[in-house]
């Protein structure tokens, strides 16, 4: 029904609220108001969190929502300008280079050609901001915990005036300025002249009720009971000292593989073959699946 | 009633607004500024930038609901999860409770100021820490007259030294006092060593291993080509490719992280290593801190400050264990927890300093010392009773923890840092061999009746 949305149809968070809730996503007030602003004011969300609390997921929601295509930039550790903003078709300039030679034209506009938008390779932050797009795409730059300093600090430039120059062609602005959603897992601390930029929003784990909706919504045909157990399970085990806590996402895979299973509710023998889907360290495997598991799963049972 | 961005700008071109809404709204805004200094104060990074876009932000968001008023404020102000309870508790205060406790004050302004400073900290800590300066006050007082007295007594024996051998070379003894200084056990010091220690270590200089990144720098040797450079060099020569040029990997110094003990048993030494610990903090890029007794704290902001007696005072004023028990595995195990993802990452150097004397559960502290040195480059224990020569490591924390050590090393003296310096500067790509044979060699060679 709200198909045709676009960021100037949100007038309230409420508006934000259910346009997310239509792609399946439950955001809480407190988040819906964060992406309101970051809309409204076009300025970039930090979001961070533990992961496997959806935070990627925000901004594939917000892009159908706003039915504007999603640019994902996958952070890693070397990133630099010519994986994510622009490279040179270096085997088309030398080609063009020998054409050129044999039709004898000459060294000026040779040079004038070669560096011509048409040599020009996007990568995605340059695509973000692309004067030629029809409308605001959503940016999402994941993991930029996982990217150097050197590249945090490019970054500064471009998203308080989100223009890029370019030595041979000159500097793009974009028209409409891309919604920009930054993801980061913490294994380092992004910058404070970053951070300032952004606002700032802390995804935590959701509470019990939150989850089983999550879960409802995400997949509407799992039988209510095992449901609400699944959700008073993985609940315990956040609250138990664990290395690697389970986040939504493994909820999700872990109702799925008991679905696969043909379970209609929890039972020690099955749950203890499928923590793996849960809990991705051996010892906190060992640890859970020691004499407690029955317990666990019986207070779990017990509380549906 | 909504205050969206538009109606305001047109509700605001029609009419001026009347003095009761006029002064409403610069009243919010004080109220913000001032809510903003207060953040700032007890150090939330907030500058006037922040505060300026916060109004500007606030036309978006209906300020007479309580729920969006805060949540707006808070995506826009708190930079970081860590100071989330902070600022909670600073919101509910400075929007609920002052209010209250204003309308019972007379005089406003003096009750903020009195309350600003009972907000940082509870009234018990407040007491502690009065007790603390005042300790500390008498404490100096104490320093300073013996300081005085040996200062005297020094000057008599010069005095003394140089009726002895007057032909003795100055230059010599200086240096070889400082030799002498250099071998002394920080446990013997006295406290004019201790600030002549103090001015040596500020004159070390730290270099760490390095480490390839996975990012390239132009080279005039490289294993890679850098094609953009070539492409506009060999314009030149039509399409003949004439001109090379390279690119290589950068390298970059490895992070430092630095875990010490400051319980009852490392109290002899404890200040001192924090001075050591502040010299390199401030002399390299990438260094985070962390102090432990019965629980684990991070004070590498602290130790940010350019003054090391500032910073030390500041880090004794946000530990709370100073010289208590000692439970190494459980501060291992909040640092693998909570903090190990976050700053052992790209090869990370540790060093943990500590006795060894554990009063925990030594089986907690072998799997969290195991994982530790899975997790990092390279693991340094520096233990101050080391320096002893007929020490062995028969403690069942240090018994527990050896096999997981990459290199056991002193710390007890001046001579120790500087090889400690000196191993740090060596650290390279390899990794140190860490399989079960290696383990058992490395603990049998404290096992044995002579080690010297």
């Amino acid at each position: 029904m709200e198909q045709e949305q676009q960021v100037s149809d949100f007038n309230t968070i409420e508006d934000v609220q259910r346009a997310m809730f239509a792609q399946r996503y439950i955001a809480d007030r407190s988040l819906a108001t964060a992406v309101f602003l970051a809309l409204k004011r076009r300025k970039p969300l930090l979001l961070e969190g533990e992961p496997g609390v959806g935070k990627t997921e925000i901004a594939k929601v917000l892009a159908s929502a706003l039915n504007t295509p999603l640019i994902r930039l996958q952070c890693y550790e070397g990133i630099d300008v010519s994986t994510a903003v622009y490279e040179w078709n270096y085997t088309r300039q030398m080609l063009h280079i020998r054409l050129m030679e044999a039709s004898g034209i000459n060294r000026q506009q040779e040079l004038k050609e070669i560096f011509g938008p048409e040599f020009l390779i996007k990568r995605p932050l340059l695509q973000a901001i692309d004067a030629e797009n029809a409308s605001a795409p959503v940016l999402l730059i994941d993991e930029l915990d996982r990217s150097d300093e050197e590249f945090e600090a490019y970054l500064l430039e471009l998203l308080s005036d989100f223009q890029i120059t370019i030595p041979e062609i000159g500097t793009i602005v974009a028209k409409d300025p891309p919604v920009v959603i930054i993801t980061s897992n913490r294994t380092r601390e992004i910058h404070d002249a970053l951070r300032r930029r952004c606002l700032y929003y802390w995804i935590d784990f959701p509470t019990l009720e939150k989850e089983y909706s999550i879960v409802l919504a995400r997949m509407p045909d799992v039988p209510e009971r095992l449901a609400k157990q699944v959700c008073t399970f993985v609940r315990e085990l956040r609250s138990a000292d664990l290395y690697k806590a389970p986040g939504v996402a493994e909820t999700l895979d872990w109702i799925s593989s008991l679905l696969a299973l043909n379970q209609l509710e929890l039972v020690e023998g099955p749950v203890r073959d499928t923590l793996g889907a849960l809990l991705k360290y051996q010892d906190d495997v060992l640890k859970v699946g020691g004499s407690d598991l029955y317990k666990m799963v019986q207070k779990a049972r017990g509380a549906s | 009633m909504s205050l969206d961005g538009q109606e305001n700008g047109d509700y605001f071109a029609k009419e001026p607004l009347r003095p009761l809404e006029l002064e409403r709204g610069e009243r919010l805004l004080f109220r913000l500024t001032e809510f903003g200094r207060m953040l700032w104060e007890v150090g939330i990074d907030v500058g006037p930038r922040k505060m300026l876009e916060l109004a500007e932000t606030l036309n978006y968001v209906d300020v007479t609901s309580k729920e969006d008023f805060y949540n707006a404020l808070k995506c826009s102000l708190l930079p970081k999860h860590e100071q989330e309870v902070l600022f909670d508790q600073l919101f509910l205060y400075y929007w609920y409770m002052r209010d209250r406790q204003d309308k019972k004050a007379e005089n406003p302004k003096g009750a903020a100021k009195r309350d600003d400073r009972q907000m940082r900290l509870p009234p018990s800590e407040r007491k502690r820490l009065a007790e603390h300066m005042n300790a500390n006050e008498q404490h100096r007082k104490d320093l300073k007259a013996e300081m005085r007295q040996t200062e005297r007594r020094r000057k008599a024996e010069e005095r003394i030294d140089e009726d002895d051998d007057d032909d003795a070379n100055p230059q010599g003894t200086a240096y070889s006092a400082i030799e002498m200084l250099r071998k002394k056990d920080f446990e013997s010091f006295t406290w004019e060593e201790v600030q002549e220690a103090k001015r040596l270590m500020s004159e070390m200089h730290w270099h760490l291993g390095m480490r390839p990144t996975h990012r390239k720098a132009p080279a005039r040797k490289g294993s890679y080509p850098d094609m953009r450079r070539i492409v506009r060099r060999n314009l030149k020569y039509g399409a003949e490719f004439l001109e090379l040029t390279w690119r290589e990997i950068k390298r970059k110094p490895r992070p430092l992280v630095i875990i010490c003990d400051i319980s009852g048993s490392m109290s002899l030494y404890s200040r001192l290593l924090l001075h050591f610990i502040h010299t390199i903090s401030n002399g390299l890029m990438n260094v985070e801190t962390f102090v432990f007794g019965t629980r684990l704290t991070r004070i590498t902001r602290q130790l940010k400050k350019r003054d090391v007696d500032d910073a030390v005072r500041d880090v004794s004023k946000n530990v709370q264990d100073w010289s208590g028990g000692t439970r190494i595995g459980d501060a291992l195990h909040f640092f693998n927890h909570h903090w190990a993802k976050r700053v052992l990452g790209r090869g990370a150097v540790v060093l943990v300093i500590s006795d060894g004397w554990d009063r925990g559960n030594a089986s907690l502290l072998q799997v969290e010392m195991d994982r530790l040195q899975h997790s990092c480059h390279r693991l340094i224990w520096l233990n101050p009773l080391l320096g002893s020569p007929d020490y062995r490591p028969l403690t069942i924390g240090m018994k527990t923890a050896l096999p997981y050590i990459d290199n056991f090393l002193p710390a007890h003296n001046l001579d120790s840092l500087i090889s400690l310096g000196k191993l740090l500067e060596t650290i390279d790509d390899s990794r140190p061999a860490r399989s079960t044979a290696e383990r058992r060699k490395a603990v049998a060679i404290w096992t044995r009746p002579s080690a010297f």
